[in-house]
């Protein structure tokens, strides 16, 4: 508020100093809602293209074919709804119970080893994630169908015959933990590179042993780190769609498969956008729910990596 | 230190079994026999060939390429201007303002295509440029404003200050001094707008048309109906792709921390 004592325009020529507190002056101004201009296209364009659909996935659900709450009823009441749901929400627990077990201890070994090693692991992580999920699922059809190397190797190995992997729940899961590894790994280190290292010997000196050490003492620490991964892979693994399409079976789908299939095959726009936008409102609490629970917690986990 | 290199043995194992999977593309790309089988049999570059003289592999390849490049100018000239909007002002909302913003991020993707799909139906936007574009824009976007926000915070403010103080005019200040001091920033974002463009699926999926497809929903057409090879071949070129975009990327966000320590 000082700064209104300074008024712009009338600058000595020449003198940076006093121009540039004219210039800091004019920003708090009455000038000072200018920059607010720049968003307006952001603004436009995320509000016609990414609100206004999904205002439009709402209105279809509470109103297709006709007005009233039938479709989240349907939802509710049949069977085979539910067991998508918990196929769902399954597997997304599954995989992000994975990707935390495997993940720790790389994200760990990130924290004792060399600023190179470090670097060097990190763009081991990050490598994947230029790859797109299409691309990489392709691969992984061809590693797991009947006849591909895994069934081959099994079978001369040991002889047993093609064991289903493609078209299998295990399949998805293996394919949806590697893509979704580096969402875990990445806020796991920045959350573990912050744990004091003197820590742990202090607790062995106290007469800890180590496992004592690590879940009393490192574990607790490391909280925000598995709260923000375990958050991100498990929201973007509820609304997988291509890995579960590709390396899952017909029998077993997951919501987004059955979101596609009401309204693409069968036309039944109501109960599809009733789906989804029960897929959406467990997504928000979800963050909702962590963001509270992590206090310092960021919204958006994958952002800030 | 024998925890240590346990640990080390594991993180090689992560490590392989991150990469090498997506690997085997590669020699499946060259195989001679015209079945998916591995390993494959014999050296042809056949499905390059193939790839390569198909007028609808191209077209898709072409209609990709010309997808990513408007969704990586639009993304970024908005993203641009955007951030700094948000960086500029100190407002009541601002945090919510730049949520906004992001949010396309944490919404499952397989919602905004049904969305899209029911807008552009209305719209009739459907399988034409402008759509693929705008539907790209809403899930690159946040990108950029991201990479370019993290730019914009290590901008010394006083430049700016000097700059003006020096006569120039807003504009001119925003070419001369801080376009060129955040460019890496907003390099970056505008690669990563690009490969997200260029590998988007989903949205593509809901949005194409018989007239217009992009490379990545060609491909899963391809393999969701036919057992054709050329895919593996088609695989191999947008990996390459992307791989190289994104090391482009990862050089211009190495090159940023330099300056600004």
């Amino acid at each position: 508020m000082t700064d209104h004592t300074v008024t712009g325009g009338a600058a000595p020529a020449g003198a940076v100093a006093p121009g540039a507190d004219a210039v800091g002056a004019k920003k708090r101004g009455p000038k000072n809602w200018r920059p607010l201009l720049l968003l307006i296209p952001a603004f436009v364009i995320v509000s016609m293209f990414f609100l206004a659909p999904l205002a439009d996935v709402f209105i279809r659900s509470i109103t297709d074919p006709v007005p009233g709450v039938q479709n989240y009823v349907w939802l509710f009441t049949t069977e085979a709804n539910l067991n998508v749901v918990l196929r769902t929400f399954g597997t997304a627990i599954l995989v992000t119970f994975v990707c935390l077990l495997l993940a720790y201890p790389y994200a760990y070994l990130m924290t004792i080893v060399s600023d190179r090693t470090r670097n060097l692991m990190q763009l081991f992580i990050m490598m994947p994630l230029w790859t797109s999920i299409l691309v990489r699922t392709l691969a992984w059809m061809v590693l797991l169908q009947d006849t591909g190397p895994i069934n081959g190797l099994l079978a001369a190995w040991f002889g047993i015959g093609p064991i289903p992997l493609i078209r299998t729940t295990f399949g998805v899961a293996l394919g949806m933990t590697q893509v979704l590894l580096p969402f875990m790994v990445l806020p796991l280190y920045s959350s573990m590179s912050k744990i004091d290292k003197r820590l742990l010997p202090a607790a062995s000196n106290l007469g800890a042993n180590p496992v004592t050490a690590f879940f009393t003492v490192y574990l607790p620490l490391s909280k925000p780190g598995i709260f923000s991964g375990g958050v991100t892979v498990f929201i973007l693994g509820l609304g997988f769609y291509i890995i579960p399409a590709l390396l899952g079976s017909s029998k077993e789908i997951m919501i987004s498969a059955m979101i596609q299939q009401q309204i693409s095959v069968f036309l039944m726009w109501g109960q599809g956008t009733a789906l989804g936008i029960f897929l959406l409102v467990c997504t928000i609490l979800i963050l909702v729910v962590v963001s509270r629970f992590n206090k310092g917690g960021s919204l958006f986990p994958g952002v800030d990596r | 230190m024998t925890s240590k290199r346990l640990l080390g043995v594991f993180a090689v194992i992560i490590v392989i079994w991150l990469i090498l999977p997506t690997l085997v593309i590669v020699p499946m790309s060259f195989n001679e026999a015209s079945s998916f089988n591995f390993p494959p049999k014999g050296f042809s570059t056949r499905w390059y060939e193939n790839f390569f003289t198909d007028a609808s592999w191209l077209k898709a390849l072409f209609s990709s390429l010309q997808v990513a490049v408007l969704t990586m100018i639009v993304a970024t000239t908005v993203g641009v201007l955007a951030s700094l909007g948000l960086s500029k002002v100190k407002f009541r909302g601002k945090g919510l303002m730049e949520g906004y913003f992001l949010l396309p991020l944490i919404v499952p993707g397989i919602v905004l295509a049904v969305g899209l799909y029911s807008l552009f139906l209305r719209l009739d936007l459907l399988g034409t440029l402008p759509g693929f574009v705008l539907a790209h824009t809403i899930v690159s976007m946040p990108l950029v404003i991201t990479n370019v926000m993290a730019s914009l915070q290590g901008l010394d403010p006083r430049l700016e200050q000097a700059s003006a103080s020096l006569g120039a005019g807003r504009v001119q200040t925003f070419f001369s001094i801080t376009l060129p001091l955040i460019a890496p920033g907003v390099t970056a974002g505008a690669l990563f707008a690009f490969v997200t463009s260029f590998d988007e699926v989903i949205l593509s999926l809901f949005i194409q048309s018989p007239t217009l497809q992009t490379l990545p929903v060609k491909i899963f057409n391809s393999v969701t109906q036919t057992n054709d090879p050329t895919v593996a071949a088609v695989a191999v070129i947008t990996m390459l792709t992307s791989v190289i975009v994104m090391l482009i990327a990862q050089f211009a966000t190495r090159k940023r921390k330099r300056p600004v320590a």
